[in-house]
């Protein structure tokens, strides 16, 4: 095959001059209005940082402390803002320490352009020293991907990478530029990309797909509606809202759905899967409609797919075509843009109220709060829990901040505790489950969002995987208020090993430096709680500080996040612990 | 239910685009049968027919990731009655051993294969069907000696209507598209 060329671009706005590829790949940047980047230099990308430095008052860099920070900064920001998340890394090692955010990114659909320098491109292939095959090994984990040799590419790729990354379901792209094409000079003219001939990025609709959907709704008598981040992906939080107000449908919630309703809605029934609330699982299998907005039916919303759902007919709205059936045989297809979808078939559908079935969750409610929510939050003694941080949080800030977390016990109960009163306000690695992202992206979406409380909630565990960014948050002075729950163990791999492993805790025990003292070493704030008595002035302190600030607090030991539904376990099945 | 399936991948002509393709056969430990690449009706799309045996369901999942692959323009899967498919074989014999037995021809012409070159040393031939036609040439030559023995992947057009692709391109450039699952 023949050399590619980055043609079916469409073009518009043409402007041009003679520059340099890397000036070529800047003012790319700021053709896409991009005004902060993430990074790491090293040699194959030195000519572009030389050039950065012409533009600081248009681009802001953030020099993270490891590529792993930078894009998960990247994906932070892009979280919080909706906005493309860019970062740039060298070749070899600073692509490859790239590659654990590009698969979250991949997986949670979160729109991201990094851009990674190459060795020269007649050393192509030669093992040449930092040569990594990055196309080859980001290729799994991106949405597209495409190596730049020549400075004429720079600019094309740059749109095609920004309209791929953005639209339909977004996703991350990879720019590989050889360090011989950002020296070249190139007439600079940047034209946004709108369309590719080979890529739908929103499936067509069909009208009689709507009128189905409006027909299974209207004469539904338990309907579910799920919630998945397709709604926030795609701004459809108000048509979500007016939908479930004229339908008087219930609302649950997939962990990357949260926040897309506000948690007091009179309909929203909690959030689902496996350390979900106890009625909306269960009432998953008591439905006789399940109406799935922007969710994929991952398997730790479904548990066992065989006995999920199986009185429901089900509906299913999704940007994705390869969605489609792929775990769940869904009745109705809507594919299109749910923030479309939704409104025309509100439009449609009967006004209803749904109260009997609506009251039918109040049982369960009661029972999770009786057996597990009360004891997790309002602990009179032993040790603190992470629930009771996660309220004096909510006391504290109202449900106005932001919430990032790592993953484990402590991100299952911020998820489960804290009350959402925004949209976009809660950040997690979903279907990756990358321990370390939490701080990273705490720190990118602080910086999305310089007006809005970011609260980054960590384990000891997750929190040592990236502290290192400590640096970046420190030199940048970024606000952001950092929670780690210590309980001295990698807990949620304990909690397994407790309940399916005959408590044989194996490498799961974990030490800690003293956080409060890391932090102060970096010259950032702090306070470490062991008292309950103290622990609802320090949550008030640090969010009233305005400088970063560490919130360390000695947790449980042992405690175990309920209810659970066990892995190979239907929805209702699921568990509260004290059988 | 293991069947066997003959995948059809239109894709533009883009660098890296088989390992696009072969990676979401990995992913599923899924081995690729038979693999055939090359320009097609459309100048500058390239068409790769791909044999596997799987589920169907594993088909239907695997042809809808493959045809989101912002470099694949169309992705299909028949399963084999609705395919027409031909796979080509060549084979190399001694000279000596084609002249001094006349078995060697009458095999040959049995299998309606046909001699490409005769040179004093060997003599090539070729022979196009389905796997299991040239398998059996192959089988019957061995006794003579079979020097060398090559067989193409899959080439396949399908039983049910012409190739669709331009007409579909036209679709794609104004946007017509309707498409179902
Ligand atoms: C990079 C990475 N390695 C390993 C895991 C497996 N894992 C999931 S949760 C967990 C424990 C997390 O411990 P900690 O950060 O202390 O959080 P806790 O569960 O104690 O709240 C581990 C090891 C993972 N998700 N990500
Ligand atoms: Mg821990």
């Amino acid at each position: 095959m023949e050399t590619i060329t980055l043609d079916n671009i469409t073009t518009k706005n043409k402007t041009s001059k003679r520059v340099s590829g890397s000036d070529a790949l800047i003012l790319s940047l700021i053709a896409e209005n991009v005004k902060t980047i993430f990074g790491y230099p090293g040699g194959a990308i030195m000519p572009v940082y030389d050039k950065l430095m012409d533009y600081e008052d248009q681009l802001h860099h953030i020099l993270t402390r490891h590529e792993q920070g930078a894009i998960h900064a990247a994906q932070g920001f892009a979280r919080v803002s909706g906005e493309v998340g860019v970062c740039l890394a060298t070749s070899g090692p600073g692509a490859t320490n790239l590659i654990t955010g590009i698969a979250d990114a991949f997986m949670d659909s979160t729109p991201i352009v990094c851009f990674t320098g190459q060795v020269y491109s007649h050393l192509l292939g030669t093992d040449a020293f930092q040569e990594t095959d990055v196309l080859g090994v980001s290729m799994p984990v991106t949405k597209w991907n495409f190596q730049v040799t020549c400075a004429e590419e720079i600019a094309p790729a740059v749109a095609k990478a920004f309209y791929i990354a953005r639209s339909g379901r977004p996703g991350p792209v990879l720019i590989d530029i050889t360090k011989d094409a950002m020296f070249a000079e190139v007439d600079f003219c940047y034209e946004k990309c709108t369309k590719i001939r080979s890529y739908i990025p929103i499936p067509e609709t069909k009208d009689i797909r709507i009128q189905q959907a409006v027909e299974l709704i209207d004469n539904a008598k338990r309907p579910l509606a799920l919630v998945g981040q397709g709604v926030v992906l795609s701004g459809a939080e108000k048509e979500l809202k007016e939908f479930i107000e004229k339908t008087g449908i219930p609302v649950a919630s997939t962990l990357l759905g949260l926040s897309a309703l506000p948690n007091d809605h009179k309909l929203y029934t909690g959030m689902l899967g496996m350390h979900g609330n106890a009625a909306p699982n269960i009432k998953t299998n008591e439905a006789d409609l399940i109406i799935a907005l922007g969710m994929r039916f991952d398997d730790r919303v479904t548990g066992k797919v065989n006995a999920y759902a199986p009185n429901a007919k089900k509906i299913h709205f999704e940007i994705d075509k390869a969605e489609v059936h792929k775990i769940i045989k869904v009745d109705v297809t809507v594919l299109g843009d749910v923030k479309d979808t939704l409104a025309r078939v509100t439009k449609m559908v009967s006004p209803n109220a749904h109260v009997v079935w609506r009251n039918s969750f109040k049982f369960i409610d009661d029972q999770e709060t009786s057996r597990v929510i009360q004891k997790e939050l309002n602990p009179e003694t032993g040790q603190i829990t992470m629930g009771e941080v996660l309220r004096h949080l909510n006391e504290v800030t109202k449900g106005e901040a932001v919430i990032v977390t790592d993953v484990g016990q402590h991100q299952m109960v911020a998820s489960r505790y804290y009350k959402f009163k925004n949209k976009r306000s809660f950040i997690t690695s979903g279907g990756l489950g990358t321990m370390g992202y939490g701080l990273p992206a705490a720190m990118g979406a602080q910086i999305a969002a310089p007006h809005r409380k970011v609260v980054s909630i960590s384990g000891d565990g997750g929190f040592q995987m990236t502290m290192q960014e400590l640096g970046t948050i420190a030199f940048n002075k970024i606000p952001v208020k950092m929670i780690v729950l210590n309980n001295d163990y990698l807990g949620m791999v304990r909690q397994w090993q407790e309940l399916f492993f005959d408590k044989r805790y194996s490498a799961t025990s974990i030490t800690s430096p003293d956080f409060v003292m890391l932090a102060a070493s970096y010259g950032i704030d702090g306070q470490k709680v062991t008292d309950r008595k103290d622990l609802h002035a320090a949550v008030q302190r640090m969010m009233d500080s305005n400088e970063p600030f560490i919130l360390e607090v000695a947790v449980e030991a042992k405690g175990n996040v309920f209810p659970m539904i066990p892995a190979g376990s239907a929805v209702n099945e699921i568990v509260f612990g004290d059988e | 239910m293991i069947e066997e399936f003959t995948i059809t991948v239109f894709s533009e002509n883009s660098i890296g685009i088989l390992n696009r393709i072969t990676i979401n056969f990995t992913k599923r430990k899924l081995n690729i049968d038979s693999l055939t690449v090359s320009e097609s009706a459309i100048k500058g799309v390239y068409k790769f027919t791909i044999v596997v045996k799987c589920a169907l369901a594993t088909v239907e999942n695997l042809v809808k990731q493959l045809d989101k692959q912002i470099d694949i323009l169309r992705t299909f899967f028949l399963r084999e009655h609705e395919v027409l498919h031909q796979e080509m074989a060549m084979y190399k014999i001694e000279t000596s051993t084609f002249l001094e037995s006349n078995q060697v021809e009458a095999i040959i012409r049995k299998h309606n294969a046909r001699i490409l070159e005769v040179t004093k040393e060997y003599t090539a031939i070729e022979k196009t069907g389905h796997k299991h036609e040239t398998q059996e040439l192959f089988e019957e030559l061995k006794p003579f000696g079979v020097l060398q023995f090559v067989r193409s992947g899959r080439v396949a057009i399908t039983r049910l209507k012409k190739e669709l692709l331009s007409e579909y391109l036209d679709k794609l450039e104004k946007r017509e598209m309707s498409e179902e699952i």
